[in-house]
């Protein structure tokens, strides 16, 4: 069948199976979306700025397992779609973004809307392309899903010129798709896995922390069957949240520089760790040098080998996709005899209570000001903790990761590894489409959510009833946390003077706005956003403590045991 | 330690900046990168001299592994391997210069490829120190021009990168 280059990429997505394309028009993708316009397979989300197209394609990847997918235009569409992009490859996002080009007989001309957009996203993507001739395309779209789906996942961008979107050509979509340069390990090393089982059983100080790389892998279930199986206390990074059960005994809370006191002293005296799925990030280990000083033998598993050895030495390093590592090793275990030493694993576990029962999550509750602490636990409550929670970055971020308590994977979605503000609402949107049935929460501040504020348009078209929970506190909280405590009280720049009234902003857009001053009414305000107005988009803006901090914390450059627990501490 | 890293990758528009992109990104050193086509025009062989720690060594193969059109790469200098470069050397030649740059010219076994009245361009093939030698031996003031291929290498007896 003879098609354009156009037709041709929409039926790759058809093929792929795609079904939300989120994007933005413009001159160089006018092809593709009258492509779009003459089928009804493949749905598109209207975005109003190209970044929220990349995060509404990245939040419905995170929430399911399947691959985001964002159009977007040459020029400024393409450098919109950039923050977004990098935000997915931080966190390594299954991604196709589809970007329009300038005419190829222009490229290079500082042609209208020109930019280098390979160039440019280059260092931000697992891979990109610059398709020059239609008989490419297929093929093409073919390895970019293929990219972005196996291995390490990540962003996959393909660029496409306008007069080869235009160009006609012979149709048909590879089966199979096989590169020499790339075939990324699935299968541990089972002599690796072998030494490492062994190493688990002898551990006297075993400790177990996960990533992002356990949900990613959909292995939540295989690394709560080995948890139990042996015993051992786990953590779950910001990242890895959900991955094991947050109301489960043996599950320490979240590590590293907002994490629970547990959780980081376990870590660090440990005289075995298995790290899985997560990459020893400078947030949850904090110094390098200070958590070396400890002696412990260190088990990683991870499918990228460059994450293995980067920050910290490791002992046995096992590549492989972190599903068919665990399922091996579980099946080691329960074909051999040997257990854990019970006797060492019950001093351990003391051990382990006698830092919990620090309870360093404890906050000074009020009755005159609500502590966003507390907005949190009420939502966990209303939601059954079984909602879907997107934040975006600062304070109210930690808060929601220490708070909302998640049980189940690809439940919390939020940017990790970028720290990009203004994702929370995007997310949601992305979450809501890929899931309508489930509750969708976007815990957010006040400056945040006006980084892509313009998205309630977006949610209006396409009645997205997500529930936005504004912890409005009127600071960059997390800024002004760092500058009471590093910078001698000089908020420099982290007040933010003229908000809007967001509940009046939100129902300008065709929403419901609530504005929650005291901490009574709460939980009536989030029970009314999901019971009375549960079919559409609820603002709710809570007037939070300006004062609070997020504790427990370690100072950035610090060693893990540092931990200011609170504020008596200072 | 200096380490000479080999290695194969598509021979397609860009290869070239994603390894030197790498390489910048990451604040990793670059002494000197050829790349030309092998007997398999589809692929390039690039050779990449480095500094840098075991650690970071092992982060660059690591890395460049990485890259999706990356089809190998192996450190050839942890092993016994050939290392050559080749240097094209403009050099004033008049009066007495002349038979003197003649004279150093056979002593390095290098050949003279270009005369004028006034001038030599001399070739010179051999590892780092020979052609540094070289340049040590002329009077610097006769140096007009200097061009160097940077190093190619490729490991002794078996050992073959090949796909």
């Amino acid at each position: 069948m003879v098609l354009s280059g156009a037709e041709i990429v929409i039926r790759c997505l058809q093929e792929e199976k795609v079904e939300y394309v989120f994007g933005y028009p413009g001159g160089a993708v006018l092809f593709l979306y009258d492509a779009l316009f003459q089928q009804d397979q493949v749905r598109h989300v209207l975005v109003r700025h190209e970044q929220a197209a990349v995060h509404a394609a990245d939040g419905f990847a995170r929430s399911t397992e399947k691959v985001g997918v964002a159009l977007v235009t040459s020029g400024p569409g393409a450098t919109n779609a950039v923050t977004g992009i990098a935000t997915a490859y931080c966190d390594s996002i299954p991604m196709v973004i589809i970007s329009g080009q300038v005419p190829t007989a222009a490229i290079g001309q500082d042609a209208f809307q020109e930019v280098d957009t390979v160039g440019i996203t280059r260092p931000c993507v697992k891979h990109n392309f610059l398709v020059k001739d239609v008989r490419d395309i297929a093929a093409t779209m073919k390895k970019a899903f293929y990219l972005a789906r196996t291995g390490r996942p990540g962003p996959v961008l393909v660029d496409i010129p306008k007069d080869v979107s235009m160009h006609k050509c012979e149709f048909e979509y590879p089966r199979e798709i096989s590169m020499r340069s790339y075939n990324p390990v699935v299968k541990g090393h089972s002599g690796q896995i072998k030494k490492a089982v062994q190493l688990l059983l002898e551990a006297k100080r075993p400790m177990i922390y996960t990533g992002g790389g356990v949900v990613l892998s959909n292995a939540a279930e295989q690394i709560t069957r080995l948890t139990r199986l042996l015993g051992y206390p786990i953590t779950n990074t910001l990242m890895g949240l959900g991955g094991y059960p947050a109301s489960d005994r043996q599950y320490l809370g979240m590590p590293g520089m907002h994490g629970t006191f547990e959780a980081n002293m376990a870590m660090h005296y440990s005289d075995v760790l298995l790290a899985v799925g997560a990459r020893f990030d400078d947030r949850v280990i904090g110094n390098p040098a200070h958590f070396a000083e400890e002696p412990r033998k260190i088990i990683h598993v991870d499918i990228d080998p460059s994450s293995i050895s980067k920050r910290v030495k490791v002992d046995v390093p096992i590549v492989g996709d972190v599903k068919e590592v665990l399922e091996e090793m579980i099946r080691q275990l329960e074909a051999g005899e040997a257990r854990p030493n019970p006797d060492a694993l019950a001093a351990w576990w003391k051990q382990v209570d006698e830092w919990r029962s620090r309870k360093c999550m404890v906050y000074k509750n009020s009755d005159e000001i609500i502590k966003p602490q507390f907005v949190i636990q009420k939502l966990w409550e209303v939601t059954g903790g079984e909602a879907i929670v997107t934040s975006d970055v600062g304070q109210h971020q930690m808060w929601a990761a220490q708070y909302y308590a998640f049980d189940k994977p690809r439940r919390w979605l939020n940017s990790g590894g970028l720290g990009t503000m203004g994702v929370g609402m995007p997310y949601a949107m992305g979450a809501k489409l890929a899931n309508p049935d489930r509750q969708v929460a976007c815990v957010t501040g006040e400056a945040s959510i006006q980084m892509n504020i313009q998205e309630l348009s977006t949610c209006k078209q396409f009645r997205l009833p997500i529930k936005i929970c504004n912890l409005n506190n009127r600071y960059l909280g997390m800024v002004r946390q760092w500058q009471e405590l590093f910078h001698g009280g000089r908020y420099s720049e982290s007040y933010m003077d003229s908000l809007p009234d967001f509940a009046k902003l939100a129902e300008s857009y065709g929403h419901v706005g609530i504005r929650v001053d005291r901490p009574a009414d709460v939980e009536g305000a989030l029970r009314e956003a999901f019971t009375t107005h549960k079919d559409e988009l609820v603002f709710l803006d809570f007037q939070v403590d300006q004062t609070e901090n997020v504790y427990p914390m370690v100072q950035g450059g610090k060693g893990l045991t540092e931990m200011i627990l609170s504020a008596e501490d200072l | 330690m200096r380490h000479v890293i080999s290695l194969l990758i598509e021979n397609e528009a860009g290869a070239l900046s994603r390894v030197s992109g790498l390489f910048s990104a990451r604040g990793y050193n670059i002494e000197s990168l050829t790349v030309a086509p092998t007997e398999d025009a589809s692929m390039s062989r690039m050779s990449i001299v480095t500094t840098g720690s075991d650690d970071i060594i092992e982060q660059i193969t690591k890395q460049l592994n990485k890259l999706i059109e990356v089809v190998k790469v192996v450190d050839i200098s942890e092993a016994a391997h050939i290392e050559r470069e080749l240097m094209l050397i403009k050099v004033r030649a008049t009066g007495k210069d002349r038979e003197e740059i003649k004279r150093t010219t056979d002593i390095f076994r290098a050949r003279i490829i270009d005369v004028t009245d006034t001038s030599y361009v001399v070739e010179l093939t051999g590892n780092q120190g020979k052609l540094d030698a070289f340049i040590g031996a002329i009077d610097p003031s006769l140096i007009l021009e200097t061009v160097r291929s940077g190093v190619c290498g490729i490991g002794r007896g078996d050992r073959v990168l090949k796909l």
